[in-house]
Parts: C-alpha cells; structure tokens; sequence
C-alpha cells in the first residue's frame, strides 16, 4: 500500500508527478492482475493511513462487535465489486441484475457502518481474492454462499453482545438481508430445491448457525490481508 | 445456547412452576389473539404470568410473552404448508421439495417454542381459516405461494420487532435470531418463485420501497433511518437499493392485527 499512496504526498514536485504517474500505473496494473491472480487492494485509494504490518483492533463493546460488522461488510462489498467488474462469461442477465443488486447492499451496509461508527471505524482492511477465478461462475457463486452463509452466522452469533437496543435492531435488519442473499445464491445453484436452507445451515431444530466472533475472523481471514484482533470484543 | 434453560431456572426455584405456567400461557394466549377475549382475560392473563415468575426475573416473563407470540405464527406456519402439501395436485412435483423443507422448519419451530415453554404437542395450537383474507390458498398454486411470500415476509418482521423485548435474555435472543434468519431464507426462495409465476422481476428476493401485497406487511418497508443515521442517497445509491438492504421490523400489535383474522378459535 505504501508503494502506491507515497507519491501522492507532495502531488506538486515533478519528481513526484512521474512517480505519481508511475504509482498510477503500477496502481493499475495491479488491478488489471487481478485477472490472474484475484489479488486487489481494496483501501489503495482510501485515506487511511496504515503500517502495512499494523494489526487493526476491532475495539471493545458495541463499538467493537459494529467494526467487526463493518470488517465483513468491507469484505463482501470488496467481491461483489470485483464479480461485477470482472463479470464471469456466460453471467445471465438474471445473474447480473442479483449480484449487481447484492454488491449495492454490501456497499450500502458497509457505507452505513462507516457513518455509524464516525471517527471509531476501523480503516479500509486490505482483502486477498487469490483463492477466487473471478471468470468462473462455480467459483464465484461458491464463494458467495459462503460468504453470505458466514455474514448470517455472523449476525446470529454476534446479537446477544450488542448492549444498545437500537444497535441490535440495525442487525436484526441487516441479518435477514444477508439471509434472503444467501438463500437467493443458494437458489442459483441449486434451484427450487431443499439448499437455499439446506440441512448443511439448518439444523433438526429448525435453526440457522451462530457463530462466535473468534469462529468468523477465523473462516474469514483467508480473504483479509490486513490482520485483525478481536482480543477485546465481548465474550 | 439452551432455550430451555429458562425453564430449568424455574424449576430450580418452584416446582410447580411448570403446571402455572402452561396455564397462564393458555390464558394469557386466548386473550392475546382469541378476539372474543373479554377485557377482564385480558387484564387477568399478565397477573397469573406475574405469579409465575414471582421468584424469577422480569426478563424472563418477557421472554416467554415472545415465545408464545411466536409460537402462534410458527404454529400457523407449519399448518399452512402441511395443508398445502397434503393437498393432491396442488404443489407441482418439481417444487415439494422446496415447501417440504419449508415445512419441516416450521414444524421444528413448533416443536421447539413448545417444549421451550412446557407444552404438549398442539397444546395451544388455534384453528385456522386460511381463505380470511378472501383468496383461498388452496385453490391454486399461485395462490398458495402468494400467501406462503406474505406469511414468511411477516414472519420476519414479526421476530425482528421481538428482539430488542430479548436482550438481557442473551440465550433465547440467539435462538430467536437463529429462526429469525431461517424465515428470511424462507421468504427469499419463496418470492423467487412467486416472480417466476407472475413473471415480475420487480419480485425480488428483497423487499423494494414498500412494495408489496398484501400492503400492510410491507408498510414501513421503506424506512431509510437506521440507528438515527438517515441513508438516503449513501455512496450514490438509489432508493430502492438503499430500501432493500434493510428489512424493518412490525410490532407484535400490527403483525396479529394481519393475522388475527386467519385465527378461529
């Protein structure tokens, strides 16, 4: 990240503006290699500073458990920008119109965190798609599931942490979204059959999964290059 | 998490917990929604709850309102689709999968809100007229998967409206939430279908505005405040965007205001 923010420092030194342009490119070219490799830096042209080594701290109460939404809502808009840019070939104009529709939900989830959590937001963590084939519809669609099953899981589990009954209402709003999105990708894949709640999320009780936050960060990580600590969020 | 500890704390403190509670719950729930529940029920049902919990927390005495309110729409639920299963003809082949594993959450729900709350099978299970709202569900597919759309839909505002009355009960609040999602995925599949039978894409597997039939389940829908944070226009997104990606919660006076009629006592 460095590599690409340095230049911009003193924009107006010629040195710079061919460093600028070379950041730039190099900026671009990086993007462009996604392609191939999956790898995109997704707070490249934010403005938060940040050691690329830093370890970024969710924070403690209902601040920490709102960053540790915002980090996975960070996520899933990260790819669901990325499936859309770098559209899989044979995509339905069905499919366009669903994940199109999702990754504005994930941007507006993560938008309102942002704006929510004010000066206590986490900065913009750096993602890691390497595992993904952006051009293949199973590698996509699979990768949405999980990521929308582990969003659901997420919410479930994370709920009885929230102290203020207002936080807890947004996540109950937010929660069931993740939920009509992962049931829809299920749907996708697997139409009108048992999957979009199949007994791999639903038990014999009727009941979705919860998973505690240390569980998610854990199942998430190989997609977050920015390291993360939930020492502090509620137990 | 165990929703039955609850219960077990009861019983720790008053063996005879159980029998009051199974008790009031029946009265307390024909007053609820019975609607020839006469004000002195009415005002009688809270009391006898009270005198259950007299030794235990007033948390708890909140939470076992929520469950039984629950329970009286899982328990529509489940009889909606088993009726609609058993039916001869009237759920395409390629499609009872899909209802059956609708069907079998409802029943796991029923069963577990019971034994949450001490009873028998069907012990408060009410009888219900599912062509009150003068569409006969049964007479059609189309019709089926209309109201099975606006009974999930429901659903899941009713158990959103629940959770804030749940949070000092951290235990049944997770369960709570973990059906809660489960009705969602319910909804999404289910509206999926209904756009494909009316062919209208503007059914989507989330809610748009405040789009939708029956209109009372989708009042509100349109809320773009969250948390005192308004989001109207949030990273250049349109309205219906913005309305989607938050699903809002109805009180458990409007959500048995739209199903009550499909409750005969």
């Amino acid at each position: 990240m460095s590599i690409i923010k340095n230049p911009f420092n003193n924009p107006d030194s010629p040195d710079n503006q061919i460093i600028s342009r070379v950041g730039r490119r190099f900026f671009l070219r990086s993007a462009g290699l996604t392609a191939v490799t999956g790898a995109f830096i997704l707070g490249a042209c934010q403005d938060h500073d940040m050691e690329p080594d830093a370890t970024v701290d969710l924070g403690s109460g209902d601040i920490g458990i709102l960053n540790y939404a915002y980090a996975l809502e960070q996520l899933e808009a990260a790819f669901y920008t990325q499936v859309i840019d770098m559209a899989y070939s044979g995509m339905t104009a069905e499919e366009r119109r669903m994940l199109t529709d999702i990754r504005d939900h994930e941007i507006i989830h993560r938008e309102f965190l942002k704006a929510a959590l004010g000066t206590s937001a986490i900065p913009g963590l750096e993602v890691n798609f390497s595992s993904i084939n952006f051009n293949d519809r199973a590698s996509v669609l699979g990768t949405a599931r999980v990521l929308e099953d582990t969003g659901v899981a997420a919410y479930n589990g994370a709920g009885k942490y929230l102290q203020d009954v207002q936080f807890l209402l947004v996540a109950g709003k937010i929660v069931s979204v993740e939920a009509r999105h992962a049931a829809a990708i299920r749907d996708l894949l697997q139409p009108r059959s048992r999957y979009f709640a199949g007994d791999d999320v639903v038990d014999a009780n009727g009941l979705d999964v919860a998973k505690e936050p240390a569980m998610i960060l854990a199942d998430a990580q190989p997609f977050i290059e920015t390291r993360i600590t939930a020492n502090n969020l509620p137990k | 998490m165990n929703l039955f500890k609850i219960i077990d704390d009861l019983q720790q403190i008053d063996g005879e917990a159980i029998d009051r509670l199974e008790h009031a719950s029946r009265r307390s729930f024909i007053s609820n929604l019975g609607k020839l529940g006469t004000k002195a029920a009415a005002v009688a049902a809270p009391i006898a709850v009270a005198s259950v919990f007299n030794k235990a927390t007033a948390q708890s005495a909140m939470a076992v309102e929520v469950l039984k309110f629950a329970l009286t729409l899982e328990y529509l639920e489940a009889e909606f689709y088993t009726m609609g299963l058993n039916r001869s003809g009237l759920i395409p082949a390629n499609r009872r999968d899909m209802f059956d594993q609708i069907r079998k959450h409802e029943v796991a729900h029923v069963k577990l809100l019971e034994g949450a709350l001490g009873l028998t099978a069907n012990q408060n299970k009410p009888n219900f007229n599912f062509s009150a709202a003068g569409i006969d569900p049964f007479a059609s597919y189309e019709n089926f998967v209309f109201l099975a759309h606006a009974f999930e839909d429901l659903g899941v505002r009713a158990y959103k409206g629940q959770a804030g009355n749940l949070i000092n009960d951290d235990a049944i609040l997770e369960t709570a939430l973990r059906i809660h999602s489960v009705e969602a995925r319910h909804a999404a599949v289910v509206r999926r279908e209904l756009s494909d039978l009316r062919n209208d894409p503007n059914i989507k597997a989330w809610i748009t505005n405040a789009e939708g039939s029956p209109a009372p389940i989708y009042a509100g829908e349109d809320n773009t405040t969250h948390a005192g944070v308004n989001i109207m226009g949030i990273a250049g997104k349109s309205k219906e965007a913005v309305t989607e990606a938050f699903d809002e919660p109805l009180t458990k006076e409007a959500v048995l205001a739209i199903a009550g009629p499909f409750i005969v006592m």
